[in-house]
């Protein structure tokens, strides 16, 4: 019965994804419009994507996110990962309530909380605003969607691979880097990705953190924005969603081919 | 699976590498807890404290803009003064004024109506993609999951251009003949509702997704073999098997859509109350920051309760992930 879809389910597949890829279609559409007038079609042009080149205070902000989202993804990958092996690892340690609620309340909690909380640390001890707060604001919150995503891989993580490891005599730690490691490399690679994305789109956060110098790419949209809708954002935004959609194919892509070379591999091992 | 710490680190490194190597592995096994421990005490937790603390202090003109109470340097005397100064002024401030108490109910109204809104549209889209065959299934993951990685401000933006009086779908409306004059959805609840619902879709479609791909479809064969219409089927079986996915989608949508700022600030009008928006507002624009503390802290004490749910719906997923 399964894969034999009812007219309702087509449906409401058609339905729903057109309403979630619609305004991005649209958005992506009207970048290339001659018209100042964003929602008057004045026929195709690139001019508004040629104008963002001259537009040193825009380029100045991508540059200070990119830097940003960089650093932070980077630590906050290893720090989340090591987060879900402790949550996945050791069942049992002083505060692991503690623990896990600190790893999972991030996720759902509004970012004008963790903004404002975050920003009054940084004016308690003194630290200047600028790109170092925005960077640890960033590692903190992008942290736990790195540990979910490498935490769900643990779980479906055979273990008697590592305890073969050791009985052959790897010390822990190599099993770690030589076993564990690689076999969730593919969840590391994808929390860092997502890492990223988040501190390349993040406003609330970054704007309660962040200090002169250090203005981001969505803080200068959104000051943009407020003013009206201009052909020139939705250049920037086109832009932003080509390179992420790049980036998020080409990892799936990738992902799926080594799936399939491995399967290869272990039908050659069951053969021979 | 229940290793203790002193068991990972056993035998093997006894064997090999001596004291050296089980040191190592003991500092690593330690390291493991403590760094990601710490990191999250002090950039999480603490902050809350901060926040707890300048809620309870006094707005001055200056920078940063309120009256310290509790320094460190005050010792035990100092710390006793200090606790006599503490003033609930913030707080009595908002439950004088009727605009904080009514942008918490707002915002518990919007976040709960686009919650539901978002069940109703994320259901048959989730149950369409586990119903769909095997090949086609990570395909239609990928586009729900696609959009999540594209920025939340631009999806916003979006919707912009949209809903403006004169924007593309008033055009387009128009053009077919549905309406005469230019129907006002920009700046009011409306476009609030469409923005959450659009943002957050994928939040609601993924949890339920995974429940519903995991479920035994010849169940529902069963009932229906046994005479039972399909809508019965669905309530009695699909529903009820589904729920968990339910409460976790319907969580990860309604928490963070109570403090939601860019949305309501973008596509809602003056006359929107919201309180990530009044936080904001306190914050940024009246420059009163014990206040927007205080808003903070009753904020947090409302998501408290729905926050603790979504740690046991988490927890709950990982004891049948094992």
């Amino acid at each position: 019965m399964q894969g034999q879809l009812s007219r309702f389910n087509i449906a409401s597949l058609v339905l729903g994804f057109s309403f979630l890829y619609l305004p991005i279609v649209l958005l992506v559409i009207y970048s290339f419009n001659d018209s100042r007038l964003v929602t008057v079609w004045g026929g195709f042009s690139t001019r508004w994507y040629v104008s963002l080149l001259s537009n040193q205070q825009l380029l100045d902000a991508a540059w200070v996110t990119a830097r940003i989202a960089f650093v932070s993804a980077t630590v906050a990958t290893v720090l989340g990962t090591l987060a879900a092996l402790a949550l996945t690892r050791y069942t049992r340690f002083r505060g692991r309530f503690l623990f896990s609620g600190m790893v999972f309340a991030p996720l759902v909690m509004p970012e004008v909380i963790t903004g404002l909380s975050l920003l009054l640390l940084f004016v308690a001890v003194g630290l200047d605003r600028g790109f170092l707060t925005v960077t640890l604001a960033h590692i903190t919150f992008t942290m736990c969607f790195v540990a979910v995503v490498v935490q769900s891989r643990l779980l479906s993580f055979d273990r008697s691979l590592e305890e073969a490891a050791m009985d052959l005599g790897a010390t822990p730690v190599r099993t770690f880097f030589q076993v564990t490691l690689p076999v969730i490399m593919p969840a590391i690679v994808s929390g860092w990705m997502l890492a990223f994305t988040l501190s390349l789109d993040d406003l609330v956060i970054a704007s309660f953190t962040s200090g002169p110098g250090a203005t981001t790419l969505p803080m200068r949209i959104y000051s943009q924005v407020r003013l009206g809708v201009t052909p020139e954002i939705n250049a920037v935004c086109t832009i932003l969603i080509v390179v992420v959609t790049a980036g998020v194919l080409t990892a799936a892509v990738l992902n799926k081919r080594r799936d399939v070379q491995r399967r290869r591999d272990e039908q050659a091992a069951q053969r021979g | 699976m229940a290793q203790t710490i002193t068991q990972d680190v056993a035998a093997p490194a006894d064997r090999n590498e001596g004291i050296g190597g089980r040191l190592l592995a003991a500092v690593a096994n330690r390291a493991v807890i403590l760094v990601p421990y710490l990191w999250l005490l002090i950039f999480f937790l603490v902050p809350f404290g901060i926040v707890l603390k300048i809620s309870l202090s006094q707005t001055t003109i200056a920078m940063p803009p309120y009256l310290p109470v509790f320094g460190l340097g005050d010792g035990v005397s100092g710390f006793i003064a200090n606790l006599r100064e503490l003033s609930f002024e913030n707080y009595l401030w908002l439950l004088d004024d009727a605009l904080y108490f009514n942008a918490y109910v707002s915002s518990v109204v919007i976040a709960a109506v686009s919650t539901f809104l978002a069940l109703l549209i994320g259901y048959p889209l989730a149950y369409g993609m586990a119903r769909s065959s095997e090949s086609m299934r990570p395909l239609l993951l990928m586009l729900v999951i696609l959009p999540f990685w594209t920025s939340f401000l631009i999806r916003v933006y979006a919707w912009i251009g949209i809903l403006k009086p004169e924007g593309l779908l008033n055009q387009f409306l128009l053009w077919v003949g549905v309406i005469d004059t230019p129907l006002q959805i920009m700046n009011t609840n409306t476009a609030i509702y469409i923005g959450i619902v659009y943002s957050y879709l994928p939040f609601m479609v993924l949890p339920l997704y995974a429940t519903l791909e995991k479920m035994d479809y010849s169940l529902i064969e069963a009932a229906q073999d046994l005479g039972c219409p399909p809508t019965t089927a669905f309530w009695k079986i699909t529903f009820p098997l589904s729920l968990p996915g339910v409460v976790a989608g319907c969580l990860l949508v309604f928490i963070p859509a109570i403090g939601e700022f860019v949305i309501p600030d973008l596509l809602g009008g003056s006359q929107t109350l919201m309180i990530g928006k009044t936080l904001w507002n306190e914050f940024f624009s009246n420059r009163d920051w014990p206040v927007a503390s205080a808003v903070a802290i009753v904020l947090l004490l409302i998501l408290v309760v729905p926050m603790m749910f979504f740690q046991r719906a988490q927890a709950r997923a990982q004891e049948q992930g094992r």
